[in-house]
């Protein structure tokens, strides 16, 4: 549950407490029944909704499962005729980088993550607790930052990587990479530390700590939800959106990150479908099984983000 | 503890790494593509100024402006498309019946699984031959032979769209939903007692009440589309024959695939200046609805 709607259960409740008890359970009791044909509808609404959302999911395990020759031959069936994991035991030779590509994908959203909570922590601490000339300009210019796509400022990054002698390392990707993630998690950050009570800095403050002790001794612990889900929201944004400055940046293919690698193979003459696929799948399982687990996190990362404070 | 002087200057040593950081990586090259967009730059070592020549050439020769009239279309439908799609999911995902969580998980993969895998996968849905979505056409009989969906201009136009659609519904879906659950439970109990039905709730209850949350979310969205370059990218490079390509397409074909830095440069301002006027209203629109609030 998120924060927002653990508020509005809480404002429904207090409304509910005012009230006589039995009227309200019963309007509460009868505004969740549906009827049959209600249900109905909503289960084969959400079977559409997600059979929209998971298609291509689908499609690709379909397709890794089948061979070669069935693929390329019509009609088309959407079930494998005898179907085998076979992709997934080839894929390793014909894709023989595979395991290092799965595995640049993550260092690089690693190192990613690593930078920005580095340099967002204390950032985020300054717009939450501070009331400096400039701080709302500046931190609406931080969230412009974010308006921008690497996309358009390609040519002088190009420039600037080459300067600095970046190209064709892990570095292209990760230093514009980060830039991009800084602002949406220092506004994230500072809502959550916000509220965060001022009194304990205070305390803190009238015991003699310094500014910096009272940010790690007090703010730090207080704020590692947050943080947390800052990383996450970070670690996912480096690793979906890993793209065009690996693309454009980086040519040699032990730096490459998953989704280039096999972009490579998708330029081919002869496109081994079902092996890539595979691959794929193999590519995102961790990520699809880490997600079961920190759902509530990037709900309420992506609720928070946006909901203007 | 605020507003001394000394506490000014360790806001601004906190803030330090942060704004060198994106000054450099992001200000810098804004700046340096304003510059380079009056240059003739190349792939040559030096470059001369050559005034607005860059601009004069992009807006009177070539099919600039029909590209800028092109992304505006493929950004309206998109954006559009996922907020009626993301409101549908929420309500639908918002209904009190067993295995909730299970189908809210279920919408998250396109948002976290790397997006260029994930348009890859569509890339193969969409091939004629071999494809899902010819495929079980054919098989129901609704068209007679194989329909190569990237191969023709308008059906290539749409197909991106739908895979941008796809990409974004997860996080408006789950946005919504999230502001859906904040609206006050008794709100709905008095319609209920008053004996309002379901659909007139969501009118006169649920719309109304989630106006901030939809206007947050088109814009955020609007801007993102807007910048979008991997799906197209991937599916079709801008083709066939530019019927795809979009602003941030045609920017990069001219920048890095025919090395016109200066002219490439000069087209990112104009995307540039469209995504300012986007800031501009968002920034203007959350201190109204801020302001709306405090009320």
């Amino acid at each position: 549950m998120t924060d927002l709607a653990r508020s509005g259960q809480a404002v429904a409740a207090d409304a509910a407490a005012a009230r006589p008890a039995g009227r309200t359970r019963a309007a509460r009791a009868m505004i969740d029944r549906y009827r049959w044909y209600e249900v109905v509808g909503l289960y084969a609404g959400i079977a559409l909704f997600l059979f929209f959302v998971l298609a291509p999911f689908i499609e690709g395990f379909l397709v890794s499962l089948k061979p070669l020759s069935q693929l390329f031959s019509t009609p088309y069936s959407f079930i494998p005729k005898n179907g085998s994991f076979d992709a997934y035991v080839t894929m390793w030779s014909s894709v023989p980088m595979l395991a290092l590509y799965i595995f640049n994908s993550f260092f690089i959203s690693t190192i990613v993550t690593l930078i920005v909570i580095a340099i967002v922590v204390p950032a985020a601490y300054a717009f939450a607790r501070f009331n400096f000339a400039g701080a709302g300009l500046m931190l609406g210019g931080f969230l412009a930052v974010n308006m921008f796509s690497g996309a358009v400022l390609l040519i002088p990054l190009f420039r600037l990587m080459r300067t600095m002698g970046l190209l064709n390392t892990y570095w292209a990707m990760i230093v514009p990479g980060a830039a991009f993630l800084i602002p949406s998690a220092i506004w994230l950050l500072r809502t959550y530390m916000l509220r965060i009570p001022r009194e304990l800095d205070e305390a803190a403050w009238v015991d003699g700590a310094s500014r910096l002790y009272t940010l790690r001794r007090v703010i730090l612990p207080l704020a590692m939800p947050g943080i947390v889900v800052v990383a996450i929201m970070t670690f996912i944004g480096a690793y979906a959106q890993q793209f065009i400055f690996a693309l454009t940046f980086n040519s040699k293919s032990e730096f490459m990150p998953l989704p280039i690698g096999l972009f490579a193979f998708f330029g081919k003459q002869e496109v081994i479908w079902n092996e890539l696929m595979a691959a794929s799948f193999v590519g995102i399982l961790p990520v699809m099984i880490v997600i079961v687990f920190l759902q509530r996190y990037l709900v309420a990362g992506l609720t928070a983000g946006a909901v203007k404070q | 503890m605020t507003g001394t002087r000394n506490a000014t200057l360790f806001a601004l040593a906190l803030l330090a790494p942060a704004l060198v950081y994106v000054l450099t990586i992001v200000a810098y090259p804004l700046f340096d593509t304003i510059v380079l967009s009056f240059t003739n730059a190349s792939l040559k070592a030096t470059y001369d100024f050559i005034g607005w020549a860059n601009y004069q050439r992009i807006f009177t020769a070539g099919n600039f402006t029909e590209v800028i009239v092109r992304t505006f279309i493929w950004t309206f439908f998109s954006v559009s498309i996922k907020m009626i799609v993301g409101m549908s999911g929420a309500v639908l995902l918002n209904a009190a019946i067993p295995g909730q969580t299970v189908f809210r998980i279920l919408t998250m993969p396109p948002w976290v699984v790397p997006m260029a895998i994930g348009i890859f996968m569509w890339g193969w849905m969409y091939n004629g031959q071999f494809g899902m979505i010819s495929g079980l056409l054919q098989n129901f009989g609704v068209i007679a032979k194989p329909w190569p969906i990237l191969a023709y201009g308008d059906s290539a136009f749409w197909a991106t769209i739908v895979t941008d659609v796809w990409i974004g519904v997860p996080m408006v879906t789950i946005y919504f939903l999230a502001a859906m659950q904040s609206i006050p439970r008794d709100l709905y109990e008095a319609a209920w007692t008053d004996g309002a039905g379901r659909f007139y709730r969501f009118r006169r209850i649920t719309l109304p009440m989630m106006v901030p949350a939809i206007i947050t979310m088109s814009l955020l969205s609007l801007i993102a589309t807007f910048n979008s370059f991997d799906i197209i990218w991937i599916l079709t490079q801008g083709g066939p024959s530019n019927q795809t390509t979009t602003m941030i397409i045609d920017t990069y074909k001219t920048a890095i695939g025919s090395r016109k830095y200066g002219e490439g440069a000069a087209r990112a301002v104009v995307i540039s200046i469209f995504v300012t006027m986007f800031c501009i209203v968002y920034f203007r629109a959350i201190r109204k609805l801020q302001q709306g609030e405090a009320k």
